[in-house]
């Protein structure tokens, strides 16, 4: 009785969470694994005839003559949106981290302000805020009459609809997700810390490089994961500053479930994604062990 | 279970307060409709509600799939859903309408001679017209000069369209217009046919800016495209922002569809849903709608209560000679390949 | 100047870019709000100055009730996600006993890894198998679930930069577990579970996918009706409300700033 008091008393942190996960994600989800294995129905929903037709689908799809031949579909849109979410990661580091570094060292009060205004802009709707990125990013758009204006050109360069537009939309969206995080990690540094990370190394960089960034990488691994998943799953930018000439991940799991009429697929789909994001999160869980073992203290 | 059971009643209480407080009709009788937004006329609701004592509240959704997902799950609490022609024969196949025996509706007779008894509901059994219209494209007659209702101008644009082709994002809608330019019929299950529809998609791909129905409007009074698939109500509401934007009727026909009003199964207002279904068949109600959403309705005699600006608009009245094709439900076999044909274009 | 030099938080630059990144956060904003005004019903196209979509607004019923449900489903599903995250992130960083920590630290992160609309399908089917009917609460507990990685992953970055020689301390003097969260553990972790908190809402306030599949009549949210936009197009209307939005959180912002300013002085 008294070990399974101790039991308790050791998972009661984890408990709410785990009940809320388990009770409405969980239970969900091994509903979608059955779906995978089963027939789709002709209306959407699924017919209980079990098949592994959904997951043969991922690669082999029948042509429009009815043989079953390897189609590479799957895996260049899967490609595609693996690439454009590492580009939006990277693109959200380099804007996020010296921002969330000059919000940790400035006074609290200021703090707090600073990271209320880094969210403001987040409680009006993304597609609205996508279509401000249209008048910004178009041919006689805000940036192109400035470049013009400055005589920097003087045709229009192409921003809108192309890879780079999505990019930035995309860093857009995502970049409070990697800010607050090193924020929250970089708070308040020990300052006798880097007082001695001074007397040490010469110079402010070789500080910043050897003490900060240490000191920031939880926050960049939590940001990073913040940032990477959803950027996979998202559809308003590629359609609507992309063009939506290439299909993303999460329109095309999104597709089976709607005019696609699939479900099966669609649930193969969200597994396949699931298990390539667990093995890529486990990589990088044991890089980071390897590698921060000697960082942690 | 119990656990959920009694979480439910703990939350349902807490929730109750804020249901109340954000305005949830509580009067006696109430109407909840399920509709897309900006498709349910203000003027109207005001109106019933004055007339009828009856509480209506709107909701809101993206399109025929969630309807059909949400009430196949069962128990959402709405008394008339909107579903398109295409789409009215699965719900009831689903078992997921109640009848309403459109005959015996008071005003039935109203109803324009192409929407009664129509294939998608025979003998109105189920369903009554609430707005209908065409799906073609829109062209910026500022630039192209030509003769624009033919597909060739949208699927082999000339060059000075090339480049600014705008396309649905919609597999369905997107590819039903390049099957009618074939002549390949829309629920085609010939994988030759749709090799072909494939082909001629893929050969205009590299001439479309966007696949997307979002912001169609936004894109051709911009000037970012120059020719768009748009719907006949929406593309007049682009012209009126650029006198140069025309809508085509090409000869071959065009895509229509009718969106319908029905009373899906677990309705609790049942007889406030047949009262509205009423009242919206009276001429001088549904015009109302009409003038606010800007599309044609089924309802014979409305004519004289539209809003001056909408009589005669070439949007909303398609020649004689151009035939208007219905959109149907099709077999699994032919979703199918049109998903592989829209996969395959968009990889 | 000396001390500058010294000091490691004056980096060249940084303030600059900072300056710029604030510049590149508010122009879509800024442009957003400027088409509220536009006398057209474009949200791209300008062509004069107009109230008419802010006398829309404040007259639709179904935008407002949208927006207040909004409003009340982000609120208490932050509140909510993060209490429990808070709760999690603490025992898993500080426990030492507890086994297989690398399994529930990537539990947290579920809720992430799973396509929206699957989440949405599978909820959707899963409530109504229980006969989950609570109006707005099915769309909390559901909200709080997807918002339990976004509410667990700042917090846990903060404790793990944390230096726990604070809280032994700490313990040493005060000699009660509690009296330690409390006084010493809260308050250093602070910052991570307002960072958390913050994305929680945010992320909620934009969902659209999860909301549409669970909303029952009376539930509709302001994404729903953005996204509901079909045949007709979206209006400045959205432009107007959202500029509502914003004032409003704008005002409540600096009056607890000026009061809080007042309090300390």
């Amino acid at each position: 009785m008294k070990s399974l008091r101790a039991l308790l008393v050791t998972y009661a942190g984890v408990m709410p969470s785990m009940l809320m996960l388990v009770g409405f994600l969980v239970l969900p989800l091994a509903i979608i694994l059955v779906f995978s294995f089963l027939t789709p129905g002709p209306y959407g929903g699924v017919e209980p005839q079990v098949s592994v037709a959904a997951y043969v689908k991922l690669f082999f799809q029948k042509d429009l003559y009815g043989d079953l031949t390897f189609n590479s579909s799957v895996l260049e849109i899967a490609f595609r949106s693996v690439k454009i979410a590492a580009i939006s990661v990277l693109g959200c580091v380099l804007l996020g981290a010296p921002v969330a570094y000059y919000i940790a060292q400035q006074p609290k009060r200021r703090r707090n302000t600073l990271l209320l205004l880094i969210t403001i802009p987040f409680w009006t709707n993304l597609l609205i805020r996508t279509y401000s990125w249209i008048i910004i990013l178009r041919d006689n758009g805000l940036v192109n009459n400035f470049l013009i204006s400055a005589n920097l050109t003087e045709a229009p360069v192409k921003l809108l609809y192309t890879e780079g537009s999505v990019v930035i939309g995309l860093v857009y969206t995502y970049v409070p997700f990697m800010i607050l995080p090193i924020y929250a990690a970089l708070e308040r540094l020990d300052a006798g810390l880097i007082e001695a990370a001074r007397d040490l190394y010469a110079s402010k960089w070789r500080s910043v490089t050897s003490v900060v960034i240490p000191l920031a990488a939880p926050g960049f691994t939590a940001g990073s994961i913040l940032v990477f998943i959803p950027c996979l799953g998202t559809f308003v930018a590629p359609e609507l500053l992309g063009g939506g000439k290439h299909l993303m991940l999460g329109s095309l799991v999104q597709m089976q479930f709607a005019a696609g009429r699939n479900w099966p697929y669609g649930s193969a789909l969200a597994m396949m994604i699931m298990a390539v994001v667990l093995v890529c999160l486990t990589i990088f869980a044991l890089n980071a062990r390897k590698t921060g073992g000697g960082m942690q203290h | 279970m119990m656990k959920i059971r009694t979480a439910k009643r703990l939350l349902g209480y807490s929730f109750g307060a804020i249901t109340v407080a954000s305005g949830a009709a509580q009067a006696e009788g109430d109407l909840f409709i399920y509709n897309w937004t900006d498709y349910t006329a203000p003027e109207l609701i005001e109106k019933f509600e004055a007339e009828t004592g009856i509480s209506v509240s709107i909701d809101t959704y993206d399109s025929n799939e969630t309807l059909l997902a949400k009430l196949q799950a069962g128990g959402t609490g709405y008394d008339i859903v909107v579903p398109g022609q295409g789409f009215v024969p699965i719900l009831v196949e689903e078992n997921l309408l109640l009848p309403i025996n459109g005959p015996e509706l008071l005003g039935y007779e109203n109803i324009t001679e192409q929407f009664k008894d129509p294939e998608w509901d025979p003998g109105n059994a189920y369903t009554i017209p609430w707005q209908w219209g065409t799906t073609s494209f829109t062209v910026n007659t500022d630039v192209f000069e030509g003769d624009l209702n033919s597909y060739d101008v949208l699927f082999q644009p000339p060059e000075e369209l090339q480049g600014k082709v705008g396309m649905f994002r919609s597999a369905e809608e997107a590819i039903f217009q390049a099957q009618i330019a074939l002549g390949v019929p829309q629920c085609s299950e010939d994988p030759a046919e749709m090799t072909k529809v494939l082909d001629l998609m893929k050969a205009q791909k590299p001439y479309v800016l966007t696949y997307s129905s979002t912001g169609i409007l936004e894109r051709l009074v911009s000037g970012d495209v120059l020719i768009s698939q748009n719907w006949n109500g929406y593309s007049m509401r682009s012209r009126m922002e650029n006198p140069s934007l025309e809508y085509a009727y090409p000869p071959e026909g065009v895509p229509a569809w009718v969106d319908s009003l029905a009373v899906p199964k677990g309705s609790e207002n049942y007889e406030n849903a047949i009262t509205f279904l009423e009242f919206v068949l009276r001429p001088e109600n549904i015009a109302l709608q009409s003038n606010f959403a800007g599309y044609a309705n089924g309802v014979t005699g409305s004519e004289g209560y539209m809003a001056e600006d909408l009589i005669g608009q070439p949007e909303l009245s398609a020649p004689a000679d151009v035939p208007l094709i219905f959109g149907k439900t099709c077999s699994p076999e032919a979703v199918d390949l049109r998903n592989l044909v829209w996969t395959t274009l968009l990889e | 100047m000396k001390k500058n030099d010294r000091d490691i938080r004056w980096l060249p630059g940084l303030s600059w870019l900072t300056a710029l990144f604030f510049l590149f956060l508010y122009t879509p904003l800024l442009v957003l709000v400027v088409f509220s005004f536009n006398a057209s019903r474009s949200t791209t196209v300008w062509s004069g100055f107009s109230l008419e979509w802010y006398h829309k607004a404040f007259t639709n019923d179904a935008i407002r009730v949208a927006t207040q449900n909004s409003v009340i489903i982000a609120t208490l599903a932050a509140i909510l996600a993060t209490t429990i995250a808070t709760s999690a992130a603490l025992a898993l960083a500080r426990n030492k006993r507890m086994k297989g920590k690398q399994a529930f630290h990537g539990a947290m992160l579920l809720p992430l890894m799973i396509p929206e609309i699957v989440t949405a399908v599978a909820t959707l089917i899963f409530f109504s198998t229980i006969g989950l009917g609570l109006g707005l609460g099915n769309i909390i507990l559901a909200h709080t679930v997807f918002c339990i990685p976004f509410a667990y992953l700042p917090i846990k970055a903060r404790l793990e930069s944390m230096d726990e020689n604070l809280e032994m301390a700490a313990r040493d003097l005060y000699a009660d577990k509690w009296a330690t969260l409390r006084f010493v553990t809260l308050p250093l972790v602070m910052p991570g579970i307002i960072s958390g908190a913050m994305l929680a809402f945010i992320i909620s306030l934009d969902d659209f996918i999860i909301t549409l599949m669970l909303a029952q009549a009376g539930s509709t949210t302001l994404p729903i009706y953005i996204y509901s936009f079909v045949r007709v197009g979206i209006t400045p209307e959205i432009n107007a409300v959202s500029t509502i939005l914003i004032g409003f959180s704008v005002i409540v912002v600096s009056v607890s700033a000026f009061l809080g300013r007042k309090t300390a002085s």
